[in-house]
């Protein structure tokens, strides 16, 4: 018997930005391109493990347990992801995969994640990454709170204190930091200040490559076409394009005080000294 | 190249590749120019069971061999040759104790350094002692249920870092290198100080000190394989870690060929690249075949060793004298490839060219491998 | 359609009050009662354990959004001010407005806030709905979004704009969970689509290399943060005569109901530093080439002249030189400043997609073919070490500083 469950919630992306758009489809050219875990969802899997780390010894005292599970919603072969999840130090791992999810905005998504976790219990947190590097967005983590009525936490950098009933956790705005206490459970989304990523250990990979992964489909989760994927997105994407940015370069050559003149009158040209 | 490793052996490969991309090449230079010591890397090297590899399944081991410790030297050396020698040689503090150690000596030490919670060291050089055994002056005297140590260890990598040391004594001066014996000494133990740390040419991140021993009483208990079996530890350990040392001069030789290459198809003279001068061609091969004949020695001693073959010193000191020879040479090469700017400590080969002298150095001389091959033919013939 | 709570299997537990973000439920004679505030959102039915809360004569999806009118912007404040990402909200509103031909009005919610009403008005807000209330001195995002669940709800604008600040990114997401509507996160661009009326919302995906436009259907109000610092923030001429006061909606609220589950212990600045570095006009930045910490007071010392704040790449931050709040990219922050001093910064892709959009970016490095140097509007190949200094030298000597 498990009695607190930590949900990481991470999403494969394309491991790079520098995507193409196939001017005939006005779609993006995917195919080539390798997939990775999305870099602050990294940050979100090294902070569940290091909780798990920290309380583990704790919990055992009164006999109690802790497990990490890690929850991505994606095509099939986001299995492979958990696995990396699993080689860092993440318990199990539970991959939500149906046609039919296809085209979730952050609405869906959230959904979607928050009937998958309604079927865990004793969940006491939900950690993901502050955004994703290819949607951008950060929306999931908020709409996912609300969905399953617990507080939210964005932006997180550092969880100060933590038991089974409450944690102390401190996030980062614009121009200071707010520390607050709050129940579990909860969720948090995390940026890169709050932990060093660990590097996956050999038993971690051992592990992960005998793993098998269920698979969760939306008969499983009950949920009807209406409310997932495209169908059940109150946001479309009508159009996608390059941005057009227009550089005039113009190098400053010359020696060093040289250099320096002209861009001070070109600072002075535009009244920034 | 394919060198037709298992599924898990390629994982070991992947995991000290990301730990040098990651984590040491942003600070190895940092690290280099200010002598600071490794501590968060080897603890991430810990965590990613890398230790795990030098030690069997029922101590907290993976139960792999030397051919996996060398993989994994020879992509973290790689990145950085103080990270690596820090790491192989808290595996060389560690094998008197696989190889010797009583059933205790193992439950108690073993797993701890498994996991890379703790690190060891190898105490055997002294000021007066380094490829001499015979000569050592630190003493053990017997007294109840301890041995009284006095003396000075010197340049121990690790000294002052790890937590359990393994320190050759004499606690029968009469027999030579006969009368040499080994205890597990750990940090804390009471007349156990450490000295100087050195100034050093090269692998300057790694810890070198001197171990200070003065009327320091350890139990016992921690003799390792009893009184004078000392000589025959320290000769068994150098023949299982030779490969290892062979593997760190390969590693850091690939990472000059790597810089050289790189950089000879940037640089540009005579209005086109050097990398199309036919005297930087042939340099660059010469260097590749060279790193390739060494890699395949280094890793065919480590599967002999781990074939469980016992006369393995001729094979074992052959991998260490030629690769460290090699590295000497392609690190060379790769600062002549640089130029100038190889002689500057912006660009990485001038360190790789100082770190690479030490392989030739330590564990034995080259010219006291060259020692062990000949009087190996000599007595058992060339087969 | 009606909602109904099963008394013979109801417990007067109260789960489904707590969750109701439209204060619809009471517990009267230990038996939940619902009343008009009700919006159907199904919330309590999902909370309630017992199954004693269902929705009857479900419509089909209604369409009709007929009853949605206007733009409505959030004022966001801080300390009792208003951001300026709220008067650019306004500015931006007030255009969209114009072109549906409905009204804007801005919702502004905090404690002592209403010396901004004068200011907020110069921006061509035709009405301010006002909550001014202690509960609201802090940004708690749980009685925030249940307040502008209400507003939202009661006076149901077609648009809601808010700005993609921490707080908004964490806030709005939250309310648009609760009204069921889509929600279009840090748009860059908005406009109104002449022919079906409806709010086309841009934004950058993939790091800034694709931008992606997006329409909100079947719900309303059609949501969405925009990036601070975007949009230009713009007066225009109010007539004297104007009564403001008519223009301001006083709402009152029972501030028992507005009850956080956000307890806040502390609040910290960094000491010394502006980490608020997407609220400057310059930045100067640096990057591995700046060699280490100590560096940085160079920079700081040229931001310091110019008015701006020090900012960094990943490298300078992973090496410890400088703390986190400054990075900018894709794992830091997103500026766009009018001018950005690029100092020994190569130009990773990752990087770029943070300050590409800065009006003038200036970038000093030794390497030539530095890919910093392809967007930059002027560059210099030299020592920073050298020209940086020159630079500061030859400011100070123009404002007689030497």
């Amino acid at each position: 018997m498990v009695d607190i469950k930590i949900i990481v919630c991470i999403k494969q992306v394309p491991g790079t930005t520098e995507i193409k758009i196939n001017p005939e489809t006005n779609t993006l050219v995917r195919e080539g391109i390798e997939t990775v875990i999305n870099p602050f969802d990294t940050y979100a899997i090294e902070e569940g493990v290091r909780l798990k780390e920290k309380l583990a010894p704790l919990l055992s005292q009164t006999g109690e347990e802790i497990e990490t599970i890690a929850l991505t919603m994606g095509p099939p072969q986001s299995g492979e992801m958990l696995k990396e999840a699993i080689a860092l130090g993440i318990d199990k791992a539970v991959l939500l995969s149906d046609r039919a999810f296809a085209g979730a905005d952050t609405w869906a998504t959230a959904l979607t994640l928050a009937e998958a976790i309604k079927k865990f219990d004793d969940w006491k947190l939900i950690i993901l990454g502050k955004q994703t590097l290819d949607g951008d967005t950060g929306q999931v983590g908020p709409e996912l709170a609300q969905k399953l009525n617990i507080p939210f936490i964005g932006y997180a950098s550092s969880i100060l204190d933590i038991n089974k009933n409450r944690m102390t956790i401190k996030r980062l705005m614009e121009d200071r930091y707010e520390t607050f206490e709050i129940r579990l459970p909860a969720a948090i989304s995390v940026g890169k200040d709050i932990n060093i990523p660990r590097v996956p250990s050999l038993r971690g990979k051992l592990k992960a490559k005998n793993e098998a992964i269920p698979v969760w489909d939306k008969n499983y989760l009950n949920l009807d076409q209406s409310q997932i994927g495209l169908e059940g997105s109150y946001t479309q994407v009508i159009k996608i394009s390059m941005p057009e940015h227009h550089y005039e370069v113009k190098m400053l050559e010359g020696s060093p005080d040289h250099q320096v003149d002209e861009l001070y009158g070109k600072l002075k040209e535009l009244n920034i000294v | 190249m394919h060198y037709f490793l298992t599924e898990e052996q390629q994982m070991i490969v992947d995991i000290c590749r990301q730990i040098v991309e990651e984590r040491i090449k942003p600070q190895r230079a940092e690290m280099d120019e200010n002598c600071i010591f490794p501590a968060e890397i080897i603890k991430e090297i810990g965590k990613s069971d890398l230790f795990r590899l030098f030690v069997p399944e029922q101590y907290g081991g993976m139960g792999t061999g030397i051919f996996e410790v060398c993989l994994a030297t020879e992509e973290l050396s790689r990145g950085d040759l103080s990270v690596a020698t820090t790491y192989a040689a808290s595996g060389l503090g560690f094998i008197p104790i696989i190889l010797l150690g009583s059933e205790e000596q193992k439950k108690k030490y073993l797993p701890q350094l498994a996991s890379g919670e703790k690190l060891a060291a190898f105490g055997l050089t002294e000021p007066e002692a380094g490829s001499d055994v015979g000569a050592i002056r630190t003493k053990a005297v017997k007294d109840g249920d301890f041995y009284i140590l006095n003396g000075t260890k010197q340049w121990i990598t690790n000294g002052g870092e790890a937590d359990i040391y393994t320190v050759f004594t004499m606690t029968d001066p009469s027999k030579g290198a006969r009368g040499a014996s080994a205890f597990i000494v750990e940090k804390g133990t009471k007349g156990f100080d450490f000295g100087k740390k050195e100034n050093k040419l090269g692998i300057r991140a790694s810890a070198t000190r001197e171990l200070i021993f003065t009327d320091c009483r350890v139990p016992k208990e921690n003799l390792i394989a009893g009184e004078g079996m000392g000589f025959i530890a320290a000769m068994r350990t150098f023949d299982q870690s030779r490969p290892a040392v062979g593997a760190q001069a390969v590693g850091v030789a690939q990472a000059a060929l790597e810089e050289a290459i790189n950089y000879s198809k940037v640089r540009k003279q005579f209005g086109a690249s050097i990398s199309s001068l036919q005297a930087i061609q042939h340099m660059l091969a010469d260097m590749a075949t060279q790193i390739e004949a060494a890699r395949t020695l280094v890793y065919h001693a480590a599967k002999v060793i781990d074939s469980g073959e016992k006369n393995v010193s001729r094979l074992s000191a052959m991998s260490k004298l030629f690769a460290s020879d090699v590295a000497m040479k392609v690190t060379t090469d790769a600062v002549q490839i640089f130029g100038g700017y190889g002689f500057m400590k912006e660009y990485p080969v001038e360190k790789m060219m100082r770190d690479a002298k030490i392989t030739q150095i330590y564990e034995g001389t080259n010219q006291v491998q060259r020692n062990i091959i000949a009087l190996d033919l000599i007595k058992r013939g060339v087969l | 359609m009606d909602i109904k709570v099963d008394e013979s299997t109801c417990t007067g537990c109260s789960l489904c009050k707590n969750v109701c973000m439209y204060d619809a439920i009471e517990i009267i004679n230990g038996k939940a009662v619902i009343d008009d505030n009700c919006v159907f959102c199904g919330a309590c039915i999902d909370a309630c354990k017992f199954n004693s809360i269902e929705i009857t004569g479900l419509p089909d999806k209604h369409l009709d959004f007929s009853n949605y009118n206007g733009v409505m912007v959030f004022l966001e404040t801080l300390d009792g001010a208003v951001l300026d990402v709220g008067y650019e909200l306004a500015t931006e509103g007030r255009k969209l407005a114009s072109s549906l031909g409905v009204p804007l009005s801005g919702v502004l919610i905090g404690n002592k806030v209403k010396d901004n009403f004068l200011q907020a008005f110069e921006y061509g807000l035709d009405k301010i709905y006002c909550i001014d209330n202690p509960v609201f001195s802090n940004q708690l995002d749980d009685i925030y979004a249940k307040v502008l669940v209400q507003i939202i709800d009661k006076y149901k604008p077609e648009i809601f704009l808010a700005g993609a600040t921490s707080f908004g990114r964490s806030l709005v997401p939250k309310v648009a969970a609760i009204i069921k509507t889509g929600l279009t996160a840090d748009c860059t661009a908005l406009a109104i689509d002449e022919e079906k009326k409806i709010l086309l919302q841009t934004r950058p995906t993939f790091g800034g290399n694709v931008l992606a436009t997006i329409v909100t259907k079947d719900a309303r109000p059609q949501m969405a943060t925009v990036r601070p610092h975007v949009m230009e923030k713009k007066k225009t001429a109010i007539a004297e005569s104007e009564d403001q006061s008519a223009k301001i909606e006083f709402i009152d609220i029972d501030q028992s109901k507005f009850k956080t589950k956000y307890k806040l212990i502390s609040t910290e600045k960094e000491a010394g530093e502006n980490i608020n570095i997407t609220d400057y006009d310059v930045i100067v930045s640096g990057g591995r080439g700046i060699g280490g910490s100590d560096s940085f007071a160079l920079l700081k010392e040229l931001a310091d002249l110019l008015g701006g704040v020090v900012g960094a790449s990943r490298a300078a931050v992973d090496s410890n030189w400088i703390s986190y709040p400054h990075q900018v990219g894709q794992t830091g922050k997103t500026v766009n400043p009018r001018v950005y001093i690029a100092c020994g910064i190569s130009g990773a892709i990752q990087h770029l997609a943070g300050m590409q959009t800065s009006d003038l970016v200036i970038a000093i490095n030794k390497d030539p073919e530095a890919p910093i140097f392809k967007i930059a509007n002027y560059g210099i190949v030299g020592d920073l070490f050298e020209v940086v200094p020159k630079l500061i030298r030859k400011i100070k000597m123009g404002r007689g500083l030497i």
